[in-house]
């Protein structure tokens, strides 16, 4: 059984098709892409699967569960975790915090023991440093833990933001164009990071990038978009060699 | 690294609740040895309110980022509910377990307040959300204002027009008496309940930045969009920062209510001027900064006492303050020349606060 099941997903902005028939089978542990040229959709996606936008149409499975119109935080819960295009952590905590955060949902305790500092205050706020730590560790950040997450370089912001993700303990990771403003060095050292990450949390990975080389490197499968509709899909290296591909890239 | 971020935290909140003891024990040797003139004397509780003002609506704006201008208003809610709730009851049990039920009705109505607006008010964004906050503190003010409750042996009687339609038996009286307000509260207020509400607000406030909530209020703050994609329930957080701070603000107004002989709420207490004034000491003292509006409320309420002496000049020279202040803290260029100083006097420390804030 796939993952994530998805069929016939649309929606239209005014008279714009933004996203038309889109359907996508992810299995489990798969590191699948998502290309297309500037204005695809490929964000749009991205936005209908976190529940930012209701599509007008089709329907959304994450393990066979109907996730379809959920909100965001909801679907967060279901197992779905994302990052974005451009950068939104929250600067003005320190790296930890920011993990901390993502584990927000997962360690509990009220705001009364909050306040008065009762003991499960400091036996679950223990637990969470422990987990950030570990999940920091993993990205090479517990060095940086305490520093504001502005004063991060911008690599490591990007690292972060997967690392935040990854704390609310997703089944599916969405990774919006990882790549994005990093040069080859980076870029070849994120390929392994996202690699580690599905081998070490058994994770699933959907990612929209532009960088052909991370692409082509990493991706198992490919779907390509655009203007709104799948040019094709399906292995890696069919789809980057297909003509329609190409062209759609290229011009003719 | 981690522990030198905890202790850094736990480190600076000390130094607030230290600070604010000191200033107590330096007034209470003043007023031991006489040196305090009757005018400061005066000025004591009021000092403890707006500092609890200050430090309330620091969260609203400072913690949770949303700006409000409606901060009087629940000050205003806190004031009369236990203002109202002391007129009937005095007499009726001890003067201290009084004054302790006034503060919890006083605090748990302006919070129960805060949250009714907050439903809807908390959708909007900005400046949208700033004036709709200044108009329901106004709706607040001037609903006070045509309210008349009195009471007699038949039990309350209620009316928005005048006392006379109150239809109150002869030994029945008026409580709260529209413009004219509460008259006889009991005077329960005093520096050292002011010190200790203080106290407790900053417990209150400090402990939950520092926790589960409060990281979970910031991150709404920081980014919004990030923060539902995590998981974290906007509505909730928002409406939890909202009205603790409005009911921290409502136990500041029982303490105003408790101050005063005669309880009226006119623009001057509970107006838009008051809001401004207490949304003036957050900025001044730094927006997120707790300990800063502690101050900066002492130092802006202080200021125009200590300038009487020069009459004319008084409101001129704390406008002026209050530029020089606002050009000290904002202005890139004063920031950039605080900067190089600390790096010539102080170097190792910029290195750590740099490292860990």
């Amino acid at each position: 059984m796939s993952l994530l099941e998805v069929r016939n997903l649309t929606i239209s902005f005014g008279g714009l098709r933004a996203v038309d028939d889109f359907h996508i089978d992810i299995k489990k542990g798969q590191l699948y892409g998502l290309i297309g040229p500037n204005g695809a959709g490929k964000t749009t996606v991205f936005n209908l699967l976190t529940g930012v936008y209701k599509p007008d149409e089709g329907i959304i499975k994450l393990e066979g569960r109907d996730i379809t119109g959920l909100k965001t935080i909801d679907i967060n819960k279901a197992g779905i975790a994302r990052t974005f295009q451009n950068i939104r952590l929250f600067k003005e905590l320190t790296v930890l915090d920011n993990v901390k955060v993502g584990l927000h949902n997962h360690y509990h305790y009220s705001t009364v023991e909050g306040i008065f500092r009762l003991p499960k205050y400091y036996k679950v706020e223990k637990e969470m440093d422990g987990r950030a730590m570990e999940l920091l560790k993993v990205f090479e950040l517990d060095g940086e833990a305490g520093y504001l997450a502005s004063n991060l370089p911008y690599g490591k912001q990007r690292k972060l933001e997967i690392a935040r993700a990854l704390a609310t303990g997703p089944k599916l990771l969405l990774l919006d164009e990882p790549a994005a403003g990093m040069n080859p060095n980076e870029t070849g050292e994120l390929m392994d990071t996202i690699r580690f990450v599905r081998d070490q949390f058994d994770m699933t990975i959907l990612l929209i990038e532009h960088d052909m080389k991370l692409v082509s490197g990493i991706c198992e499968e490919l779907t390509v978009l655009n203007f709104g509709r799948i040019l094709t899909q399906g292995k890696t290296g069919t789809v980057l060699n297909d003509p329609q591909v190409i062209t759609a890239y290229l011009g003719e | 690294m981690k522990k030198m971020k905890m202790t850094k935290t736990a480190k600076n909140n000390l130094i607030t609740y230290i600070m604010v003891f000191l200033a107590y024990i330096a007034v209470q040797i003043l007023l031991a040895t006489g040196n305090i003139s009757s005018l400061m004397k005066g000025l004591l509780v009021p000092l403890c309110i707006y500092v609890m003002l200050a430090v309330s609506l620091n969260l609203t704006v400072g913690i949770l980022g949303e700006l409000s201008l409606g901060h009087a208003g629940f000050m205003c809610v806190g004031a009369f509910s236990s203002a109202f709730f002391s007129k009937c009851m005095d007499g009726a049990m001890p003067d201290g377990v009084r004054f302790l039920l006034a503060l919890l009705i006083g605090a748990a109505a302006a919070g129960f307040f805060g949250i009714l607006i907050g439903i809807p008010v908390l959708r909007l964004k900005g400046d949208y959300l700033a004036i709709v906050t200044l108009a329901f503190g106004e709706i607040i003010k001037n609903l006070v204002n045509v309210l008349y409750i009195g009471k007699d042996k038949n039990g309350f009687h209620f009316s928005m027009k005048d006392s006379i339609s109150l239809h109150l038996e002869e030994e029945g009286q008026v409580i709260v008496n529209g413009a004219q307000g509460i008259t006889g509260t009991p005077h329960d207020a005093t520096f050292t309940i002011g010190i200790i509400l203080i106290f407790i607000s900053l417990i209150i406030i400090l402990n939950l930045i520092n926790s589960r909530d409060g990281r979970a209020i910031m991150s709404i703050r920081d980014n919004r969009i990030a923060a539902e994609s995590i998981g974290i329930n906007i509505t909730k957080y928002k409406l939890m920062a909202f009205s603790i701070s409005a009911s921290i603000a409502g136990a500041a107004g029982v303490l105003y209510a408790h101050n005063l002989s005669t309880l009226t709420a006119l623009p001057k207490n509970f107006g838009y001027n008051m809001s401004i004034m207490i949304l003036v000491f957050v900025v001044l003292g730094g927006i997120g900064n707790i300990r800063g509006s502690i101050i900066a409320a002492i130092i802006l309420t202080l200021l125009p006492e200590l300038l009487r002496g020069l009459s004319d000049y008084r409101m001129l020279i704390y406008a002026i303050v209050l530029i020089a202040m606002m050009l000290f803290n904002w202005s890139p260029k004063a920031v950039a020349w605080k900067e190089r100083l600390k790096e010539r006097y102080f170097p190792k420390r910029l290195r750590k606060e740099k490292e860990v804030k």
